[in-house]
């Protein structure tokens, strides 16, 4: 597990904005290279790795889609040497002020998220209230001819935070949503070279699923699944956050999702299987969406039955996101044992509930 | 070589020892109340530096260097040495209501990392996920009470109600700038220890490094009582407002500007300050070339306020060093502006005589 960690810190250290996956994708390819057969990119950039199953040749295909992109920010003005900005992914303004950024300009720049005094601002953005994000900067600590020279419009600011060993077993860090998730596939890649498998194994870092869900409406294409699981980060409870149904405990187990983005009868086999290991497991309920790669997966083509794992996550969408490594390294588990498990009676046994 | 030019040569210089000791400075824990940390690095530079050296009550560090000519002016220069930060107040399992500790604007804190207690563990200041809030919400800031400090599950059991936390931000050196969590007042810290190193001999110098500033002038009150000076300056680091307004139009408002050189107060809402001293900030600016501005008089206080209703009354002028984003994670200062306030206060020490106490004030 410490190495699983210590790959999950090297992979939330690097910058990988939708769209932008490339420097993230490249370490993760590293990683997976000696554990798969193949390797490869996909036409918009998502890591395909494939690992053969032992079987007869046609194999049956299971997915692993985790996405790698982090949500960010862009360029969109420069006011005295001050940088204007808009979100790349869902942010809230106000965890923006005093956060660490790097702006990749023609070099890579440091910098930080100010909010100006409230005399430099409209009257409806007074103290008391939150100062909206067109009204925020990002200052290098450079001065405005400098600044002229090295950024443009349209340039990435990515969160720079390092990873924080919050405990032993907890880490902070921006990006966890979704690199947590990749380490998880990493781990069950790691487990399967000691594990026979008959199903050829899919594994993919997936790109722009926080903008568009692009890397998951094309890697099933290319791929043609016949399952397949997006693993992605769910809600750990947290202060201020709700403690309903769609919140979870930090470190005690993965979530299994249940809702219409998901086939009943992987659910079915999910919840059997943790139980079966003995594993502690929620039930995440998506009454409508999962708000993962599984939304994009499940109408590609002729339709591809679809499970959702998560991983409780503190704090998400912030650049000090918490996840546990207990709860990463269950979710590789599940994984690799439901992977064992599958063999040539497995899609003629998914049946509907009202099926004979 | 002219007088002026061998003056000039002997202004002490910020190069890389100067720049290594303001990131320790800046990067130690020192919340008001707490200054330990900092007292410890301080106490450890000037311990060569002056004939008298104490600890007093508050906590506060004085420090006189002997004139080595009669009659000598007493000057007391003082930096405070605290900083604005958290107090734990209440928690469990490794989540800590806190209570923020001098001016902090709640809308800075939520997404920050946090050091918390005596050995500096990690933590962070969650907020909630995007996903769960609307739009009408994000429009409302957090309130304090609702924010936790999260330290983890293993680490709750090594902290305590009442331990401190400060913005876990790392001091940097980015091109022209230095930006710290803390940088106010280490700045004025730094540089009070360059002038003990560098201190004319024709003056009783009384460096008074001193503590809960932040939260009411305190250790600035009992500093100057014990330390009785003919004449005070406090060097401390005030805001700059120097960004562009909203609409593009100028803002007739920006207290300070970066690049401006030293900040020289005239009024703020605790001091005025003393004519003759301001008069002679500025003739020495103009003698020795060295730019400074005149911060925009208003609101904002520093430990001349304390100092100059202290006993019969003690002459008093603020000198700060301009930075922008005072009180959140990162302040934004200068280099220039920095060297240039370091070389106005010495040369405004080594010109000056008792003369400037006399009563004419214009």
């Amino acid at each position: 597990m410490a190495e699983l960690k210590e790959f999950l810190k090297k992979i939330l250290s690097l910058p990988g904005l939708s769209a932008y996956e490339d420097p993230v994708r490249e370490v993760i390819a590293e990683e997976w290279q000696p554990l798969v057969d193949e390797i490869s990119v996909s036409r918009i950039g998502s890591l395909h790795g494939l690992k053969r199953g032992e079987a007869a040749e046609p194999h049956r295909r299971m997915l692993l889609s985790a996405h790698m992109d982090g949500i960010g920010m862009m360029v969109t003005g420069i006011e005295d040497g001050l940088l204007r900005f808009t979100e790349i992914g869902g942010i809230d303004a106000r965890i923006l002020p005093g956060t660490l950024v790097t702006v990749h300009g023609r070099r890579e720049l440091p910098g930080y998220v100010v909010q100006p005094p409230a005399w430099l601002l409209p009257d409806d953005q007074a103290s008391g209230r939150t100062v909206d994000m067109k009204y925020l900067f990002v200052d290098t600590g450079l001065r405005s001819a400098e600044v002229s020279d090295l950024v443009r419009i349209g340039d990435l600011i990515s969160f720079a935070q390092s990873p924080i060993d919050l405990t032993s077993d907890w880490v902070a860090g921006h990006s966890l949503d979704n690199r947590a998730s990749v380490a998880a596939v990493t781990a069950c890649l790691q487990e399967l070279q000691r594990i026979r498998h008959t199903w050829d194994v899919w594994a993919v870092a997936s790109v722009q699923e926080e903008e568009v869900l692009g890397g998951a409406f094309t890697s099933p294409f290319e791929i043609r699944p016949d399952l397949a699981v997006a693993i992605d980060v769910t809600f750990a409870r947290s202060p201020g956050s709700p403690a309903g149904y769609n919140t979870f405990p930090l470190g005690k187990g993965a979530t299994i999702g249940w809702g219409p983005n998901i086939h009943p009868a992987l659910y079915e086999s999910f919840k059997t299987l943790a139980d079966r290991l003995d594993m502690p497991w929620h039930d995440d309920l998506m009454p409508r969406m999962s708000g993962t790669d599984a939304m994009a997966i499940q109408v590609v083509a002729e339709g591809i039955p679809c499970m959702v794992l998560g991983i409780p996550l503190r704090y998400m969408h912030t650049a000090v996101e918490v996840v546990s490594m207990k709860d990463i390294t269950r979710t590789g588990h599940l994984l690799a044992q439901f992977i064992a498990g599958l063999d040539a009676d497995t899609m003629p046994n998914l049946r509907w509930d009202d099926e004979s | 070589m002219t007088p002026k030019k061998a003056a000039l040569s002997q202004v002490p210089k910020i190069e890389k020892a100067q720049i290594a000791l303001l990131e320790r400075l800046s990067n130690a824990v020192a919340v008001s109340g707490a200054e330990g940390e900092v007292r410890k690095i301080v106490m450890a530079e000037i311990k060569d530096l002056a004939d008298d050296i104490k600890v007093d009550a508050l906590g506060n560090v004085l420090a006189v260097k002997h004139a080595k000519t009669e009659p000598a002016l007493k000057v007391m220069l003082a930096a405070h040495m605290d900083e604005v930060g958290f107090m734990l107040v209440d928690g469990e399992d490794g989540l800590y209501e806190f209570e923020t500790v001098g001016g902090i604007d709640a809308r800075q804190l939520p997404g920050k990392p946090v050091l918390v207690g005596k050995d500096h563990l990690p933590g962070v200041i969650g907020a909630k996920p995007i996903h769960h809030t609307t739009a009408d919400e994000r429009r409302n800031v957090i309130p304090v009470d609702v924010l936790r400090i999260d330290v983890g599950n293993e680490n709750g059991k090594k902290i305590h109600a009442g331990d401190r936390a400060t913005f876990a931000t790392r001091f940097q050196r980015i091109g022209p700038s230095l930006v710290g969590k803390a940088l106010d007042n280490r700045l004025g810290v730094a540089t009070l220890i360059e002038l003990l190193r560098h201190s004319p001999a024709h003056i009783e110098f009384q460096a008074a490094f001193t503590v809960q500033e932040e939260v009411g002038l305190r250790g600035a009150r009992v500093a100057a009582y014990a330390l009785n000076p003919q004449l005070a300056i406090a060097l401390d680091s005030t805001p700059a407002g120097d960004l562009p307004r909203w609409d593009g139009e100028e803002s007739p408002r920006y207290n300070t500007k970066l690049d401006a050189g030293p900040a020289i107060y005239v009024a703020d809402q605790g001091t005025l300050s003393d004519p003759r001293l301001i008069q002679h900030l500025l003739r020495t600016a103009e003698t020795y070339g060295i730019p400074c501005q005149m911060r925009q008089p208003g609101g904002g206080g520093t430990d001349a306020g304390a100092i100059h209703k202290q006993r019969a009354g003690i002459p008093v002028v603020s000198v700060s060093v301009p930075g922008r984003y005072a009180h959140t994670a990162a302040l934004v200062a200068r280099l220039d502006d920095w060297q240039h306030t370091l070389a106005l206060i010495f040369h405004a020490l080594q010109d000056l005589t008792p003369a400037i106490l006399e009563p004419d004030r214009s």
